[in-house]
């Protein structure tokens, strides 16, 4: 297989993990309009999570989401009883979050030691499938594939369902949306829960291609800020364009311009913000 | 009143290497000055201009590694500190045209970005800035023939930079521009209204707040000889925040009460504990959720209350 095409299979499986990562990073900042700086964090305390239960021998995809759920209940915690407390002060929830995501690296360090753990690919994906006359590997497909069903699936829930209409307005005006009878707070506590179910989540199906190590969280969050500030935040449609030009620009940038890897990706980011500083899907700030 | 404890303050702070007994607690006051100087630059910013940043370790960075280049490829001390300072201002500016874009949210967001970008740079372009395993420098400058080898000297050379610092600080709050900073964080619209031009004026302050960053970066290379990515990363940018913020933002004491908080923490701490981040961490959400005005302020608020409730 030639190099572009690794290259091109790679991107496209960053992005799918990227977008499940800044899909609930997005949410969380367009509806409480919090950076959550522990979103970095979600991920690998899902993907280290994750390594302690396969080492109890639970197969891999019950794993996955039994850690995600782990990581939502944490992130819930966090939000009723840590975020909830500084409401609208946007600065302290912004230095709340950095500083839980210290403690978070720190007991990951203590817990899982320094070393990268390797997650092991699921039993059936392992190999290659070939398709038109050539092998892709058939994990990087199926992480392919359950990001676009995790788009299809939160497109769903954001414009077909009653909540996600009841989050919509939320993220349009708060204010209104409380007028007309909508509880916010607890809109927030799900989107919050939401956010780290999928970033806890991707972290593990992540594991088998970027495997868990100290320092994850600090690589993890700045790509999803990039994807966030590109795409627009609260837009679904945007985190998913984003971090797939994200995931090309990082896995191509990496491979052309490997001591410039960093200014590749974020270039682009810097273009975007002084042509279209609400980010190419979202709505300018009122 | 004041004044005397101000040149007591002075006298107490240039006595530090005669009293303090041991010269690992001379680099340790050497190295709260220093980030003393740090957190002053950055409090301009986050305290009287309202615009909180997380990229300013880049900033500090780029001084310390533009010295540290400056000087292995040859360069005497003087051209050294002159390029730093110079490149870190134009880097300043690129900085502020960028992140003043956004206010709030969107300004912190791009200040970490940057902030990353440099990071990127210093931990990769392995032929400029040596990746991991950093740049060294041999020796500290002598200016006037004084020698700053020893912690000692190096300790009175710091306190005079810090004692700048702090006067120009005086200086930059009792000025016009001073005031005019603080009006665009409080009432940027008004501001704008009544003719001043907020944007320039915050493009001004972000560049003044540049300077000390670069000067404390300049200082830490000579104080370590030393740098590598790790100065750039987002925890030092988080560390010299948690610094300003636990002092008391917009305050003139807060900053350097928090500088040594940290440092002392960092070094004295560290000694006992081995989660240093974790502790980092803790009492940076303590702070902001019990104490969010920050120690200088928050203290003055108790001790006013107790003397109230007498």
């Amino acid at each position: 297989m030639s190099l572009w095409l690794v290259l091109s299979v790679n991107s496209i499986t960053l992005g799918g993990l990227l977008f499940l990562l800044s899909a609930g990073f997005s949410l969380i900042f367009g509806l409480m309009k919090i950076p959550n700086l522990t979103h970095g964090s979600f991920f690998m305390l899902g993907a280290y999570l994750a390594t302690s239960l396969l080492a109890r021998g639970l197969d891999f995809w019950t794993a996955a989401i039994v850690s995600g759920l782990l990581v939502a209940a944490f992130g819930g915690l966090i939000e009723r009883f840590i975020l909830r407390r500084l409401p609208g002060a946007e600065l302290a929830q912004v230095l709340v979050t950095l500083g839980l995501s210290f403690m978070i690296a720190d007991v990951c360090l203590m817990v899982w030691t320094g070393d990268p753990i390797r997650i092991d690919t699921p039993g059936g994906l392992r190999g290659a499938t070939s398709m038109l006359g050539l092998g892709f590997p058939t994990y990087r497909l199926a992480i392919s594939l359950i990001a676009v069903l995790f788009a299809a699936a939160l497109w769903a829930l954001l414009d077909r369902t009653r909540l996600g209409a009841m989050i919509r307005a939320g993220v349009d005006d708060p204010e209104m949306a409380r007028v007309a009878g909508i509880r916010v707070s607890r809109l927030f506590t799900i989107v919050f829960c939401l956010g780290a179910w999928l970033a806890g989540f991707a972290g593990v199906i992540g594991g088998p291609i970027l495997s868990v190590y100290p320092g994850l969280d600090q690589e993890m969050l700045p790509l999803a800020l990039v994807v966030v500030i590109l795409g627009g935040s609260g837009s679904l449609l945007g985190s998913l364009v984003g971090s797939f030009v994200v995931g090309f620009l990082y896995n191509f940038g990496q491979a052309m311009f490997p001591e410039l890897a960093y200014v590749v990706l974020f270039l682009p980011m810097l273009l975007v913000l002084v042509v279209r500083p609400q980010g190419l899907f979202g709505r300018p700030a009122i | 009143m004041k004044r005397l404890a101000l040149a007591g303050a002075v006298v107490v702070l240039g006595t530090v290497p005669l009293w303090v007994g041991g010269t690992y607690y001379v680099n340790v006051a050497s190295q709260i000055l220093l980030f003393g100087v740090f957190a002053l630059g950055v409090n301009v910013l986050v305290g009287y201009a309202g615009l909180v940043t997380l990229g300013h370790a880049g900033l500090f960075g780029i001084a310390a590694y533009t010295g540290a280049r400056l000087l292995t490829g040859g360069h005497g001390h003087v051209a050294a500190a002159a390029g730093a300072v110079v490149l870190t201002l134009i880097a300043a500016a690129v900085f502020a045209a960028l992140s003043l874009r956004g206010t709030g949210l969107g300004f912190v967001m791009i200040t970490v970005a940057l902030g990353q970008i440099v990071w990127g740079i210093a931990y990769r372009w392995i032929s400029i800035t040596n990746g991991d395993n950093g740049v060294s420098i041999t020796g500290r400058p002598s200016p006037l023939g004084l020698s700053l080898t020893s912690a000692a000297g190096f300790y009175w050379a710091t306190l005079l930079v810090f004692l700048v610092a702090v006067g120009s600080m005086v200086i930059f709050v009792a000025s016009p521009f001073g005031t005019s900073v603080r009006g665009t964080r409080d009432q940027p619209r008004r501001m704008n209204a009544l003719g001043y031009h907020v944007w320039m004026t915050r493009f001004l302050v972000f560049l003044f707040s540049a300077f000390w960053s670069a000067v404390a970066g300049l200082l830490f290379l000579y104080y370590n000889q030393f740098v590598s990515p790790q100065v750039v990363a987002l925890t030092a940018s988080a560390e010299v925040l948690l610094m300003v913020i636990s002092g008391g933002t917009g305050t003139l004491l807060g900053p350097i009460v928090g500088a040594a908080l940290v440092v002392i923490m960092k070094s004295v701490a560290s000694a006992y504990i081995e989660r240093w981040n974790f502790v980092l961490g803790a009492i940076f959400v303590a702070i902001v959720v019990f104490m969010p005005e920050g120690l200088v302020p928050g203290t003055v608020r108790l001790a006013r209350w107790a003397w109230a409730a007498r």
